[in-house]
């Protein structure tokens, strides 16, 4: 795997919500051998402090050499994040991690709750466009409320995939959890595929490990660096061993890691 | 006037480095991680990270966590163990051209070590040998007596006055000694009002402790013959000249390398550039000319 480092130009940054935002980089390296699941490290600004990058997944890439990053401001560098304007640039190391497993026969339900969406999203466009005629693929999409889920909802009508919805206040779709939503569905495939918050995908990967469902979760820690040199992302495997969400993962078997009980 | 033939080498004990930019145990991990980065031949010397005798699981998580400029971890010395490191780390180092340093082993491709005596993350070794003159002595002498290669004996902040270990384990024998590791500090959630990190405290570093280890420095090398290696928040080559002004023969970049992976090779053209501006043909003719008028 090779990862590269590049000085972006912002082409866009747009709110969908007040606090939701697609931010639109040139890079070409990157958005040229980029997987769903991938992440890439963004240094939010050239100054000491916010120090670190941030890890965040590959929402899209386009064939102009664009990547597509969806986020949300939970902090000051998202926040910094928010403010770039068009022609501005950021440094940005990737694509890092391994990536989901592409099984384009079978049927397949991917799962995305708030910001795991992003991750999702480049997944089901691949795997729409990887589609075999026989496989049925439906997306299970979550978020606190209608306002957070409609802008992003367009993007996934384009696929020939069910969709169903949730949201926490009960604003738009079903009132409750993607987890609920995912019974009816879960008899019929083969494959899931999650990402969200920890707490959901956990809930996730025990309905798949008690149906014999295979299972993929992407996971999200804290990381200094994002190529396995700074050792601080760790989480526990099934086996007890500590293993690291940068360079093992993000996306990791459901019967890989310890949940917490 | 262009200065031709820039030196930038410099010698710790015996060791003869290509320029004085070094990357900081712990902080560039086996080396292959950064390859697609970095030009990995151009680095005077690297440190990989520490190696025990047994395979080392390390803290639980969280692990690290971001401050005002800077970052606190608690790893705890995750590492491979010695006989891994060998066998699958180890073969990577014969196709870079630069020189390798490791914690305690020696072996054919090893060119120097260096001895963590104050890593603040973990609980029996570290502290105690990096506090207490005698003991840091101690272990230098032991490691001298099991090796022909130079020994580097990197030192702990948290301390009353680090000149007075620098000066035992110059007695003890050491060839050089870094400094500084990181500085004891924590970080508090206040809303879940829990410990930012599991293991509680952990080792600060980044450009926040720049000048404390810089004044470190300056002072340990006003005191000991041997060469100083200045570690401690270094980004810029504005804070590796600081650092070869103050005293030190040679610098090393750790968290840096985690947001710029290409920090050192600025690093190592930036003191070219500061070279020619000041007309300065040798880097050791900058090294401990800070001027101090009084």
């Amino acid at each position: 795997m090779t990862e590269f480092q590049e000085n972006s130009k912002v082409i866009d940054c747009r709110s969908l919500t007040r606090d939701v935002y697609i931010l639109t980089l040139s890079s070409p390296q990157i958005a040229q051998t980029a997987l769903p699941g991938q992440f890439v490290m963004i240094r939010v600004s050239d100054m000491d402090d916010p120090l670190l990058r941030r890890p965040f997944s590959i929402y899209d890439v386009s064939t102009s050499g664009e990547i597509l990053i969806l986020f949300k401001i939970v902090g000051r560098g998202t926040r910094l994040l928010s403010t770039l304007d068009p022609g501005d640039s950021v440094n940005v190391i990737g694509p890092l991690g391994n990536g989901y497993t592409l099984h384009p026969s079978g049927n397949a339900c991917l799962v995305g709750g708030g910001m795991g969406i992003a991750p999702i999203y480049f997944l089901a466009k691949k795997m729409n466009m990887a589609k075999r005629e026989k496989s049925n693929f439906h997306v299970i999409l979550g978020a606190r409320s209608g306002d957070e889920l409609v802008p992003l909802l367009d993007a996934f009508n384009k696929f020939d995939m069910q969709i169903d919805c949730a949201t926490d206040d009960g604003s738009f779709g079903h009132h409750g959890f993607v987890t609920q939503l995912l019974d009816p569905v879960l008899p019929n495939v083969s494959q899931v595929y999650v990402c969200g918050p920890t707490a959901m995908m956990q809930i996730v990967a025990e309905k798949c490990l008690e149906q014999n469902v295979c299972c993929e979760t992407s996971l999200e820690t804290h990381m200094a660096c994002g190529l396995g040199a700074c050792l601080g992302c760790t989480v526990s495997g099934a086996d007890g061993q500590y293993v690291h969400v940068c360079k093992h993962g993000p996306v990791f078997k459901a019967d890989e890691i310890k949940w917490e009980k | 006037m262009i200065v031709k033939d820039l030196d930038l080498n410099v010698k710790i004990g015996s060791l003869l480095l290509k320029n004085p930019v070094m990357t900081a145990s712990g902080t560039f991990g086996y080396g292959e991680e950064f390859e697609n980065l970095i030009d990995l031949n151009r680095i005077g010397a690297i440190i990989v990270k520490g190696i025990s005798y047994e395979p080392r699981p390390g803290n639980p998580p969280p692990r690290v966590v971001e401050t005002s400029s800077g970052m606190l971890n608690a790893i705890g010395l995750e590492n491979v163990g010695v006989e891994r490191f060998i066998s699958e780390k180890l073969p990577y180092f014969d196709h870079v051209d630069s020189r390798l340093i490791v914690n305690i082993l020696g072996d054919s491709r090893v060119d120097g070590i260096e001895v963590n005596i104050s890593c603040p993350n973990v609980k029996k070794g570290g502290v105690a040998f990096g506090t207490i003159p005698a003991m840091a002595a101690a272990v230098t002498r032991a490691v001298k007596a099991e090796t022909d290669q130079p020994v580097i004996v990197k030192l702990s902040p948290n301390v009353t006055d680090i000149t007075e270990i620098a000066c035992a384990v110059e007695d003890g024998g050491a060839d050089s000694v870094s400094l500084i590791n990181t500085l004891i500090g924590m970080a508090i959630d206040i809303k879940s009002k829990q410990p930012k990190l599991a293991n509680i405290i952990g080792g600060l570093s980044g450009p926040a402790i720049k000048p404390v280890a810089l004044r470190m420095v300056h002072q340990v090398s006003q005191r000991v013959k041997i060469p100083v290696i200045g570690i401690g928040g270094i980004a810029t080559y504005e804070d590796a000249v600081e650092f070869l002004l103050a005293g030190a023969s040679a610098i090393q970049v750790g968290t840096a390398n985690f947001y710029q992976p290409k920090a050192v090779e600025y690093i190592i053209d930036g003191i070219s550039r500061y070279l020619q501006e000041e007309k300065v043909q040798a880097v050791n003719d900058i090294i401990g000319k800070v001027q101090i008028n009084r």
